[in-house]
């Protein structure tokens, strides 16, 4: 393992590596490039062994890896924001046809109006499209998180699409100390993908055949299955990967300082980061605050979140996305699975760091102290009031 | 005393975002000036751009309805706009990514429908703002952040495909060539049916210094030198043309 000072898109681009993918499609877009930037230079290179197709659209980019991953290669592509927005039609076949191809999203918000910035609006949007959802709080993580991705893709039991979700800008333009895996040691943890079935003209088989009314649900409930079942496997990939590589973020969630604390937030992605320092300047002032991380968001881990919530007061939901018209997405997730809680936590939402507006420690501190002013509406934190009227 | 076309722009909005040496400040001026000199009332045009360097030519400086839209689909979006108000005089203006990889499709039914529209495309031969990948415009050879080698992908001619499409009014100029460039906006602007300019305009940011130009002045006089004008391609063999760029008019059918 070697230790190097590097951007977060070039960490990633370099365990993408160790994951020896065999096609590699992608279509430029803010702030994903320098992901497959760097994997055009290693395919250049000739570092890198693999397809690289630099195609016409996002929706392109998409359709590619699903062909690809029919035929039993390793498929990989990168997008953000309006990108993965245009692959939606090809993102549920790629689960719906159990392909496990591994996709990088940058988060970032969504248009109109145009921005560039980083929010979550982008996956969260998918949400539905039968993909597993990593969220990473750091490039370590980010990194890290790819080469399980394929592990958790790829398993027998689960054959389905995994997206690593990182924010943009925040993860993948900044700078940060990085341990990175040597080929060797990630080709022990991630063998060379082996297809259970797979276009060959040696076996021939179709995929995404139509199917009526007699047994299309089933199929849907496969997926579901399938899905929910993933919980397993996402944990067992994190623990193995902390045995090797002695690195453990959290599987489907993470703590921080959850033990005797009233109040718990609850986030995603490299706000995680952030929260934790307000937690130890809270602390300090005798605050009994804590954190919950959601690592997996899709599957929703449930279970797993409802063990970490019991017993506190108190959750403040921090979201970096929502349904407009019902609120932010975790809060309502959370509140869905405390509701056969006795004595659940009352629960209150926040929106917060829309299309790249900052997250301070500040802002935090500032959530935790005004909880009382919040209602049963999920707020939106730092608002301008003068830019609405 | 202020250039006459000049009263079209936003002041507000001015500087232009263009990088030092881009010729998209150019193809502004003269898709202005070619507005200017044919006497129509800008407050009867719509401007449509997508997303890239070029959406930004004529959203937000141009002072008229302006749309900028998602990638690729200005001309799905202003085919909207002019079917409910076909008094519109709509133009789109967008680059070589926009309407010819994500939104090549829109670009071949437009033409194939011969929509009233002006679509220019500002053709840089590469995705500039997104920090300089291969686009289907770029040259054989090329060097980009996703050809590091040298693009392997023979480019588009798309003043062919949409000829062959069936655009009525198709022709291509290029920044340096300004009065021919305003001089072919503004046949277009008087051309009834779906008019297509291809204005070739150099990025010297993300093409330019990844392809040994010195400086954006020298970049700007190759495009010159690969430039041939129609009637003199005519008599020269597809050997000789290979890697020209051939400016002129190429189709002139119907109203005007």
């Amino acid at each position: 393992m070697a230790r190097t000072f590097t951007e977060g898109s070039k960490a990633v681009a370099e365990t993408v590596k160790l994951c020896r993918p065999n096609v590699i499609a992608a279509y430029p877009i803010t702030p994903q490039t320098h992901i497959s930037e760097e994997l055009a230079q290693m395919v250049a290179n000739g570092e890198l062994k693999a397809e690289y197709v630099t195609v016409e659209s996002e929706f392109a980019a998409a359709s590619v890896v699903l062909g690809a991953s029919a035929t039993g290669a390793r498929s990989y592509t990168a997008t953000s924001s309006q990108g993965l927005l245009l692959m939606t039609e090809v993102l549920f076949n790629i689960s719906g046809m159990r392909l496990p191809v591994v996709m990088t999203c940058a988060n970032r918000a969504i248009s109109s109006p145009i921005n560039i910035w980083n929010d979550q609006q982008d996956s969260i949007s998918v949400r539905d499209a039968g993909w597993v959802q990593l969220y990473a709080e750091d490039i370590q993580e980010a990194s890290d998180l790819h080469l399980q991705a394929f592990r958790i893709a790829e398993h027998p039991e689960v054959l389905l699409p995994v997206m690593v979700c990182m924010d943009g800008f925040i993860l993948t333009h900044a700078y940060e100390p990085v341990d990175l895996i040597e080929q060797k040691e990630a080709d022990a943890f991630l063998p060379p993908y082996q297809p259970q079935y797979y276009l060959t003209p040696k076996n021939p088989i179709t995929f995404g055949a139509m199917m009526g009314p007699e047994s299309y649900m089933e199929a849907r409930c496969q997926l579901d299955r399938a899905l929910c079942g993933s919980t397993r496997i996402v944990e067992e990939v994190a623990k193995e990967f902390k045995k090797r590589f002695g690195r453990f973020q959290g599987a489907l969630v993470d703590t921080y300082c959850i033990e005797g604390a009233e109040i718990v937030l609850v986030a995603m992605g490299s706000v995680i980061s952030t929260i934790k320092e307000a937690i130890d300047l809270l602390r300090k002032e005798g605050v009994k605050v804590g954190l919950l991380k959601v690592r997996c968001f899709r599957p929703f881990p449930r279970e797993a979140i409802k063990e970490a919530l019991v017993g506190a007061r108190e959750v403040l939901a921090i979201d970096r996305a929502f349904s407009p018209g019902s609120g932010g997405v975790l809060a309502t997730e959370i509140r869905a699975s405390l509701q056969d809680v006795k004595k659940a936590p009352e629960i209150k939402g926040h929106i917060a760091g829309l299309g790249g507006r900052e997250i301070s420690v500040e802002t935090i501190i500032n959530i935790v102290k005004d909880r009382k002013s919040v209602g049963i509406e999920d707020r939106f934190v730092d608002l301008k009031e003068a830019l609405l009227k | 005393m202020e250039a006459t076309w000049k009263k079209h722009l936003r002041k507000e909005t001015l500087p232009l975002p263009f990088c030092p040496g881009c010729g998209h400040g150019i193809l502004l001026g003269a898709i202005l000036r070619a507005i200017d000199a044919s006497g129509i009332d800008i407050k009867d045009m719509l401007f449509v751009s997508g997303i890239g360097c070029a959406g930004w030519i004529p959203s937000p400086h141009i002072k008229a309805d302006t749309m900028h839209v998602t990638h690729g689909r200005p001309i799905a979006f202003a085919t909207g706009a002019k079917l409910f108000n076909p008094r519109l005089k709509v133009m789109v203006v967008s680059g070589d990514g926009d309407l010819a990889s994500i939104g090549g499709n829109h670009l071949i039914h437009a033409a194939r429908r011969d929509i009233d529209m002006v679509v220019v495309c500002a053709n840089n031969e590469i995705y500039g703002m997104t920090g300089g990948q291969v686009s289907p415009t770029t040259g054989l050879g090329v060097k980009t952040t996703t050809t590091l080698a040298g693009n392997v992908e023979p480019p588009l001619d798309l003043c062919r495909l949409v000829e062959a499409a069936g655009a009525s009014y198709v022709a291509r100029s290029t920044v340096f060539h300004l009065e021919h460039l305003i001089g072919i906006l503004k046949k277009a602007l008087g051309h009834k049916g779906f008019s297509f300019i291809d204005a070739l305009s150099p990025c010297p940011v993300q093409y330019g210094r990844r392809n040994l130009y010195a400086s954006p002045a020298e970049q700007l006089k190759d495009l010159e030198k690969r430039c041939v004008p129609l009637e003199k391609a005519r008599s020269m063999t597809q050997e000789v043309l290979k890697g020209r760029i051939v400016i002129g008019e190429f189709v002139c059918r119907g109203e005007h």
